[in-house]
């Protein structure tokens, strides 16, 4: 062993310290990131499955049947009491374990240290506990399909007393239960992660970098974390109590009076709208987890691509603050046909329609940015311009949503699933990507194949706007979003073409992603060598080697004079000024 | 008694520039405008912890107020026990503050003594909690008997959960107090009386939320 350069500690040398349990908070964010791009893939998989059903419906499908004996009869035709499986699994691992932990979990760790320049989180080994936690809770969902009765099946959202009685569908056995143990470890670990971030935004950031010279990826991040922590545990607390409930013979959820297989139950007077109101006290901040850091990367790197400041840069921070305040005060929107008080609601309705003002000063501030700029149309811009418009997309049936008459009339059909999927989980998934392509470098020391990631970029792009968009037709004419066999009405049957090109286009989506797990692993070993600064960026991740090397920065830590953003400054030489560097070393056009 | 000399762990004036210690490398400059706050960085991780476990007995508290307007609700008696319990728990927040001022004058025998007290008080106190269970089970009051009972068992069980953490923290110092390696500005005793008190008033808040209010 030898002593490293002044301020890097040693690396540490064994393959199981350095890339298993390691410490480091680069390789704990990629352990993160390759750990949900996993579930993704199963998660996505199980979408296909919900698209073939839900295409032809009655049509028989043996090879499936000869993959999965379990969930489609010898006839080919899929069990009905275990398509409720498939779209709850679907989607508690695409909003837990794949949206928020990709770009929080994975990004997060990854860019903190490096954007606020310090050499690690406040508390890696809290860090490496809080990876090996969630990574016990992915195989506890996973190991939930392989138990009697399958996984969990009373929707991501698991009301009781559907997810309460154990007798109530073949989900709600031991899958239910698997569902429970899997979502506190999953909280436990974003829980370490959360007081991990704050910790180390508040007080590790180096010389010079104050609150607002932080990056908005940053900013985005700490209001994660404290979303977070003040959210998840009103979830914990429904946990706790769904499982006494299953397994203790309480009634906390449970009312009186419900009969299964001509038995009635002992449950004495619970209440099934108080997991309503727990559930969703977290369930709303939830969607902001997985959208704010899609909106941070979108910030950076159409600042980065225009070369212009992003427009109006504390307006954007408070914008930030602003919606994850009002975050707290909406969750009742999901709730408008729960019976609640007409002026309750009518309270929860200006809540949500005032979440659009501050939304709305982030877009125009985005196309403000973008206006008159000289646009180089990478990779990862081309997927921040996707975050953009997803997000008017799917923003604007938000106003619709957050509407309590025009909700009740289309609650629970296929134009909430519309919506949700164009705002919270395309912004994401788009944000994920951009995100890739951009930080890639600094990741691996190489760069993604451009053509093969525009190729990607287009063809998700349109396909995503075709699988979702037609479905606000299917909900304006009410079919419902957990239906198994939407042909059984008479209603649906015209529908049928619309959720044939939705599932066609579906698969094509999800073939796009093949070529992008192509030009990931191929660039890893074969890409372009990439240098320190790639992108000609000012954040301080660019000062440093690609990949960075351990502890950040060989020799000292930079010193920041200035924020992240200072593209195109009229006099300078170059089109960029980062921020490490000193008034008196901005070359300008006059002292050249 | 040994006193050790050199500078141990990371304290204020005591940078670990690594992992600790606000601003590491690069102590803010006056007027800089950046880098850290004066906290210790375990602090804020810590006040964190306690704000999302209060957030988490917020979650319980809700649940509790609208599960009682919710009917079927039948009072259950307090359990004698729980008086002595609380006046435990109340005189070993004060041992542990003695164990916390002990450090600061740097008086390691203090220190030693006044955290093992803590810890026999902290230890009892679970003893006691297990003493009401089985005094509400001797009368026939179960978990699922009524949402009363179902919440006491619920809650005193949480909270038993947290203050264990806080005895397996209290052990771990205890145990590094004996090898005598804390110096005055040390962290871990004060971040170990500010959760342990933390406990005590959580505690003392679930007493008056399950009997009182």
């Amino acid at each position: 062993m030898h002593h490293g350069h002044e301020g890097n500690h040693e690396a540490p040398q064994s393959f199981l310290r350095r890339y298993i349990f390691s410490l480091d908070h680069k390789v704990i964010g990629i352990q993160y990131y390759l750990t949900a791009l996993f579930m993704m893939l199963v998660a996505g998989l199980l979408a296909m499955l919900i698209r073939i059903q839900l295409a032809w419906p009655q049509a028989a499908q043996p090879w499936l049947h000869k993959i999965l004996p379990g969930l489609y009869d010898p006839n080919g035709i899929m069990r009905p009491e275990y398509y409720p499986m498939l779209f709850t699994m679907h989607g508690t691992l695409m909003v837990f374990f794949v949206m928020s932990t990709a770009p929080v979990s994975g990004f997060g760790n990854f860019l903190i240290p490096l954007q606020i320049g310090a050499r690690d989180m406040a508390f890696p080994f809290l860090n490496m506990m809080s990876y090996w936690t969630f990574f016990v809770g992915c195989l506890v969902m996973l190991a939930s399909f392989f138990v009697a009765g399958g996984a969990a099946a009373a929707g991501w959202t698991a009301y009781p007393p559907l997810s309460a009685l154990r007798e109530a569908i073949p989900g709600s056995q031991w899958g239910q239960t698997l569902w429970i143990v899997g979502m506190v470890f999953f909280i436990a670990s974003f829980t370490m992660g959360g007081l991990n971030f704050v910790t180390t935004i508040l007080n590790l950031r180096t010389r010079g970098m104050s609150m607002f010279r932080l990056p908005l990826t940053i900013w985005a991040m700490f209001c994660v974390a404290v979303l977070g922590l003040l959210s998840f545990p009103a979830l914990t607390a429904g946990a706790i109590m769904l499982l006494f409930d299953r397994h203790f013979g309480t009634s906390f959820f449970v009312p009186s009076g419900i009969v299964i297989a001509d038995k009635l139950t002992s449950h004495q007077g619970g209440s099934p709208l108080l997991w309503q109101h727990l559930f969703w006290f977290l369930g709303h901040p939830e969607v902001y987890i997985l959208m704010l850091p899609a909106m941070g990367f979108a910030s950076d790197i159409i600042s980065v691509f225009a070369r212009k400041p992003i427009f109006s840069y504390r307006a954007m921070v408070y914008a930030i603050l602003a919606i994850s305040t009002l975050s707290f005060l909406v969750w009742g929107h999901h709730m408008f046909v729960s019976g609640m008080s007409p002026y309750l609601g009518m309270a929860f309705a200006i809540f949500t329609l005032l979440i659009a003002v501050p939304s709305a000063v982030k877009v125009f501030n985005w196309l403000a940015t973008l206006w008159r700029a000289k646009i180089h149309f990478t990779t990862p811009m081309l997927f921040a311009l996707g975050i953009v418009s997803l997000f008017i997309s799917g923003g604007l049936s938000g106003i619709w949503l957050g509407q309590a008459p025009i909700d009740i009339q289309v609650h629970d059909t296929y134009f909430v699933v519309a919506h949700f999927h164009l705002i919270m989980a395309g912004a994401a998934l788009f944000g994920v990507f951009a995100a890739t392509y951009y930080w890639f470098p600094k990741m691996f020391g190489r760069m993604m194949n451009e053509t093969l990631g525009k190729l990607h970029f287009w063809l998700t792009f349109v396909t995503y706007y075709l699988t979702f968009f037609p479905m606000h037709f299917l909900g304006l004419r009410g079919m419902m979003r957990r239906i198994y066999d939407p042909t059984q009405y008479d209603l649906f049957k015209p529908l049928q073409p619309i959720n044939e090109l939705i599932s066609i286009s579906a698969f094509v989506l999800g073939a796009a992603q093949l070529i992008f797990v192509f030009n990931f692993v191929w660039s890893i070993f074969r890409g372009k060598k990439a240098d320190r600064n790639p992108w000609r960026a000012n954040t301080l991740e660019w000062t440093t080697e690609s990949p960075a090397p351990h502890g950040n920065w060989r020799g000292p830590l930079p010193v920041v004079y200035r924020g992240p953003y200072e593209y195109s400054v009229p006099g300078a030489v170059e089109d960029y000024i980062p921020q490490h560097v000193a008034p008196a070393e901005v070359k300008t056009v006059g002292t050249r | 008694m040994v006193r050790k000399t050199e500078p141990q762990g990371s304290g204020p004036g005591i940078v670990d520039s690594w992992h600790g210690g606000g601003g590491g490398e690069n102590p803010p400059e006056p007027g800089a405008g950046g880098g850290a706050l004066p906290v210790h960085t375990k602090q804020i991780g810590l006040w964190a912890l306690l704000v999302t476990i209060s957030m988490l007995f917020a979650g319980f508290t809700s649940a509790y107020l609208v599960r009682r307007a919710a009917g079927g609700w039948t009072p259950i008696p307090l359990p004698p026990v729980l008086w002595l319990n609380t006046f435990i728990l109340l005189v070993s927040s004060a041992t542990m503050e003695g164990a916390r001022r002990a450090l600061r004058s740097w008086s390691l025998g203090a220190l030693k003594r006044w955290l093992s007290v803590t810890m026999v008080l902290g230890v009892v106190f679970l003893g006691g909690q297990v003493l009401a269970w089985q005094d509400l089970a001797r009368r026939g009051i179960f978990l699922p008997t009524n949402p009363h009972s179902s919440f006491f068992y619920l809650l005193t069980a949480v909270h038993g959960l947290h203050l264990l953490g806080g005895l397996i923290a209290l052990g771990v110092v205890l145990v590094r107090a004996w090898q005598e390696r804390y110096t005055p500005y040390h962290p871990a005793v004060g971040l170990c009386a500010t959760y342990w008190h933390f406990v005590d008033l959580l505690w003392v808040y679930l007493f008056i939320l399950l009997f009182v209010v």
